[in-house]
């Protein structure tokens, strides 16, 4: 009870020292920026807390920490909105989150998925503080138990998901999950330097692919095109469905699920230097298992949002332990965050937990009382947002091509990242078509550099220890911790290939030709071929062991398939093609067509900047496309431009300039 | 978000304010000296992301810089991330901005690609003008045990250990530290592939590492504390450069010796000849000069005048030592010839030194540049 006595005291305090009305204020400034930022997938926490920085010095401590816990907090919530509405994730943190929350959009119960998953947030976010005021103070042990060899395995954990993930084919998956860690690794590697499917030439590859651009363009354009063919609401019915309240009816129906996702979260979050990026996947992967009927996840179970939207929020207070006990960011926003404590006259480390308890405790319940006034609020606003799914979608499809562009031109502030985008939207495109798991490829692409750096970092020390003694090689790799979490995964493995198939597996899938779906996959094997090619022309063992073995496996499962695919016969659903299908093989507008309006936007960008692209852009489509009056035309034209430079200038962000820039000096926006 | 609204009004202004320039160009341009940046904004461009140091570094200067420069221009802080800050360096080789209304702030890591010849290198620091350069120190620790078995300054027991540390990797700025520990005849194997220092301080608190090095800001911060705990004691700190140009003991480590003193007490270890030199030139590159403000070749003569005597009046501040020691450590902030100089140190190295550091990289981590 000694933890008792050191605790409550300090709670005490930091409780009085939140519920100032001044305080409130800024907790409630800060949720309120946090929302208006986090709507917009790609701009996370980092472009909220960098916006509030320079006016952090020389503020009085416990406010300062109020509007940037309060920001910082609501991010995993309001990106929700994105995830569940449109079918693009906002940020690592709700990826799974799209799986099953932006089908039930689509069945007309955006209010009810929107409301489940906030009040999962709001629970997750309150569970995780709870644990964390205790845990905090005997945290350090624990955390430094997870070593190299545990994260690796907690990685691999993670990776493990897409057994369950992986559709009708397994196969499929592992080759979908092969292909996305293999272009996780494209660029300079993070171990010695060397180039792995990139040039000098294009600086732009020699950086890698970015996350927020591989995510928008595997879900979100696909989706988008697929939508905008139909001509239609998101919502199939047009309608709302049932309201707010059916969500929450169905998370207390799940409260033991919640429970559960919301400690997955915080321990996962505890753990430095995994970024939080598996932590919805794994729990995403739990919930499907431990759920006794299956068949409807990935066509919209609500529990497929409640368990990884409790998790995220608990995931933000863990990732708050590492960040205050050893001054280590466990993610992005939290390296300003810790820049932030900084300015206010705080140094997070041992120092601050020991001495500063009742700081501490108020960052952690700060981050409480964030939550439960940010998802508060996103519960009231779910039922009038969601009328965004019942909107007809042609009109919708334009803002969102504006807001995916400028999301992905954030990444590095060149053409090349709207080039990219278009790019990894056809692969997205492709995968969607021929039932190759998108969240397979992600999880790979995600977790890619994550596993080849523990890998082989716990590699080279394991290496140094078994050189010194077998012993002392084995009390490093098989401590109780890694033990542990490899029996976890050898378990979630056999229960996922098991039932794996019962997810998205119901039924038969659409089949055409032979012909399509081979060359898609004789692609994806070329690309593969050409990458461990490429990467075992490099001199460094620890810049090519990784993508080599890998590619190797992908390239297998690619020749399983193809082997399955000679034998089997036409009607196979090895040969699943979507545009064989009801919806997409059906819809009024043709797939390159519709992906073409998009590069259109894209083209224009390139010769005339974006600015001036947009307006172009938004007459030939409302005019074209969506059919409508030169006066709606030119409202919605003006809307889009108008939001375009109240983001980019509140922000300080520059647009996308074209060829036209660099032969006229151009007033901003037009720059 | 009035000050938003600010921010806005000025990046208006300047539009306007640029027209103005240009047409009124030849009648300042033929002035006297007296530059006038009353409802501009000054971008301060860094080739790193939000979360970085240089983040930190320009946004505790940037406030400070509006103050003192005429007609308190608003200074913003503008992130330019990608392919380990080259990227950046190659876009300002690119701009031909003349009115002070840019400024670029570079790192150690922006420096070591341009003096090793890396082939991602377009940009020449011979073009540029410098107006500031901050140095920053670094703090070599070990585990009570192994700290112990040092001979006084001598280096020469720690021979025989197997030591492993964290590191960002062999080009970039921990270059210093695994050069300096192979001078002293230690066997120091890097675990390459960490992403920040702050991951090679949680590998030594983990027990995997048993070496690590920080930097001043994070070592007072992080390793401190271990230190007063009996978990961590310090080795040698890199060191820090007087106004000639000289190492001599890091003025917020008094109390901690240099590696030149390890170095000196230690028989396997030379003050002198290649790998001295090489060590000395990286040593400039990466701590005494580790982050500058550059204006682009094209800047007026005035200009850099007046942004020379803005950062010259911003070190004189009563208060500015104060501030500065806890964001950036006591370290120089150097300004007019002595930046000139710092830079001079950092961004020309002898053949024989680059040629030495090339080939170890290629000996000792199999690592080519070309």
């Amino acid at each position: 009870m000694d933890i008792m006595a050191t605790a409550l005291p300090a709670l005490g305090e930091a409780l009085s020292l939140i519920f100032q009305p001044a305080q409130l204020m800024y907790l409630v400034i800060g949720v309120l920026l946090g929302l208006s930022v986090g709507v917009f997938p790609g701009l996370g926490g980092i472009a909220g807390l960098s916006l509030v920085l320079p006016f952090m010095f020389g503020m009085d401590p416990v406010s300062g920490l109020a509007l940037m816990v309060g920001l910082i907090a609501v991010v995993p919530t309001s990106d929700t909105f994105a995830s569940v509405m449109l079918g693009i994730p906002g940020s690592t943190a709700s990826q799974a989150t799209v799986l099953d929350g932006f089908p039930l959009s689509k069945k007309g119960e955006a209010a009810r998925a929107l409301s489940a998953a906030f009040i999962s947030s709001l629970f997750g976010g309150l569970m995780g503080a709870v644990i964390l005021t205790f845990f905090l103070l005997i945290a350090r042990p624990l955390i430094l138990a997870f070593g190299l060899p545990e994260m690796l395995l907690i990685t691999v954990l993670g990776l493990s998901m897409v057994a369950i993930l992986a559709g009708r084919i397994p196969l499929k998956g592992v080759a979908a999950a092969g292909l996305g860690l293999m272009i996780g690794t494209i660029g300079e590697s993070d171990a010695s330097g060397s180039l792995r499917m990139a040039t000098y030439d294009i600086p732009y590859l020699v950086d890698g692919l970015k996350l927020v651009i591989v995510g928008l363009g595997i879900f979100a354009v696909p989706e988008i095109v697929a939508l905008l063919r139909q001509d239609r609401a998101i919502s199939k019915t047009g309608g709302l469905g049932s309201g707010w309240l059916r969500g929450i009816r169905d998370w207390a129906a799940n409260i033991w699920l919640s429970i559960r996702s919301a400690c997955i979260g915080v321990i996962v979050g505890v753990i430095p230097g995994l970024g939080g990026s598996v932590v919805d996947w794994i729990t995403y992967g739990f919930t499907v298992q431990g759920a006794k009927d299956k068949s409807q996840f990935g066509q919209g179970d609500i529990r497929g949002v409640i368990g990884p939207e409790s998790s995220n929020n608990a995931k933000e207070g863990g990732g708050l332990v590492p960040t205050l006990i050893f001054g280590i960011p466990g993610s992005g926003s939290m390296a300003v965050f810790l820049g932030g404590i900084a300015l206010l006259g705080y140094d997070p480390g041992p120092h601050m937990v020991r001495h500063n308890l009742d700081i501490t405790y108020t960052i952690v319940w700060s981050l409480a009382l964030a939550n439960v006034v940010g998802a508060g609020l996103c519960i009231l606003l779910s039922n009038q947002i969601a009328r965004v799914t019942t909107i007809r979608f042609t009109l919708v499809a334009p803002f969102l091509f504006t807001i995916i562009a400028f999301a992905a031109f954030q990444s590095s502030q060149t053409l090349e990242d709207l080039a990219a985008l278009i790019a990894i939207g056809i692969i997205g495109i492709m995968l969607r078509r021929f039932e190759w798991s998108r969240p397979a490829f992600l999880i790979g692409f995600v977790l890619s550099s994550q596993a080849e750096s523990f890998a082989n970092q716990a590699v080279q020390i394991a290496t140094v220890r078994f050189n010194r003694g077998f012993w002392d090689g084995m009390e490093y790799i098989a401590s109780p911790v890694s033990i542990g979490i490899l029996a976890l995964t050898i378990i979630s493995i056999v229960v996922g290939v098991r039932q794996g198939k019962q997810i998205l597996g119901s039924g038969t899938p659409p089949v055409a030709g032979r012909r399509a779906p081979l060359i898609f996959l004789l692609a994806v094997t070329a690309y593969v071929a050409v990458a461990v090619w490429d990467a075992s022309q490099i001199s460094i063992m620890r810049d090519k062991i990784f993508p080599v073995t890998i590619g190797l496996v992908t390239l297998a499962a690619c020749a399983l398939l193809l082997l399955r695919m000679s034998r089997a016969p036409a009607g196979d659903p090895v040969y699943a093609d979507l545009e064989a299908g009801e919806e997409d093989g059906q819809a009024p507008h043709g797939l390159w067509g519709t992906l073409g309006w998009f590069a259109l936007l894209l083209g224009l960008s390139a010769l005339l900047g974006f600015i001036l692209a947009l307006g172009i852009f938004f007459i030939l489509f409302l005019r074209e496309r969506a059919g409508l009056g030169w006066t709606r035309t030119l409202i919605l034209t003006a809307a889009a431009i108008g939001l375009m430079c109240f983001l980019g200038g509140v922000l300080g962000r520059d647009f996308p300039p074209g060829l036209l820039q660099s032969y006229f000096d151009l007033p901003w926006p037009l720059t | 978000m009035t000050d938003i609204e600010t921010t806005r009004r000025a990046a208006l202004g300047v539009l306007g304010a640029s027209a103005l320039a240009f047409a009124a160009a030849p009648a300042t341009a033929g002035g006297h000296g007296g530059v006038d940046m009353s409802g501009k904004t000054v971008e301060w461009v860094i080739p790193f992301s939000e979360s970085g140091g240089s983040a930190r570094w320009a946004n505790f200067y940037a406030p400070l810089l509006s103050e003192q420069l005429p007609g308190n221009p608003t200074v913003v802080v503008r992130y330019r991330p990608g392919a380990g800050s080259t990227a950046g360096a190659n876009w300002f080789q690119e701009q031909d901005t003349a009115d002070g209304t840019l400024v670029f702030g570079t790192s150690g890591s922006t420096q070591f690609p341009y003096l090793l010849g890396d082939p991602r290198v377009r940009y020449e620091y011979n073009d540029w003008q410098v107006v500031l350069a901050s140095g920053v120190g670094g703090v070599a620790y070990l585990p009570p045990d192994l700290a112990g078995m040092m001979d006084g300054l001598d280096a020469t027991p720690l021979q025989d250990t197997d030591f492993l540390w964290g590191s960002q990797g062999a080009t970039r700025l921990d270059l210093v530290a695994n050069l300096a520990w192979k001078m002293l005849g230690m066997t120091v194997d890097p675990i390459f592939g960490i992403e920040g220092r702050g991951d090679g301080r949680l590998m030594f608190e983990r027990g995997e590492a048993n070496i690590d090095y920080q930097t001043s800001p994070a070592y007072l911060r992080s390793v401190v504390p271990m230190v007063e705990d009996g978990l961590a004691v310090p080795m040698m700190t890199w060191g820090a450069l007087d106004d000639d140009g000289n190492i001599v003991r890091d003025p917020t480590f008094p109390d901690i010796p240099t590696f030149k003193e390890v170095c000196e007490a230690t028989p396997a270890c030379e003050t002198e000849g290649d790998a001295w030199d090489a060590w000395k030139a990286f040593f400039i590159a990466g701590f005494p000069a580790q982050k500058m403000v550059f204006l682009p070749a094209t800047a007026d003569a005035d200009v850099v005048a007046t942004f020379d005597k803005a950062f010259k009046d911003v070190i004189a501040q009563p208060d500015f030592a104060e501030k500065a020691a806890t964001t950036l450590g006591i370290y120089p902030q150097m300004t007019g010839q002595a930046a000139e100089n710092a830079k001079s140190l950092a961004t020309e190295v002898p053949d024989s030194a680059k040629a030495f550091v090339v080939d170890w990289l290629q000996e000792a981590y199999g690592v080519s540049l070309d």
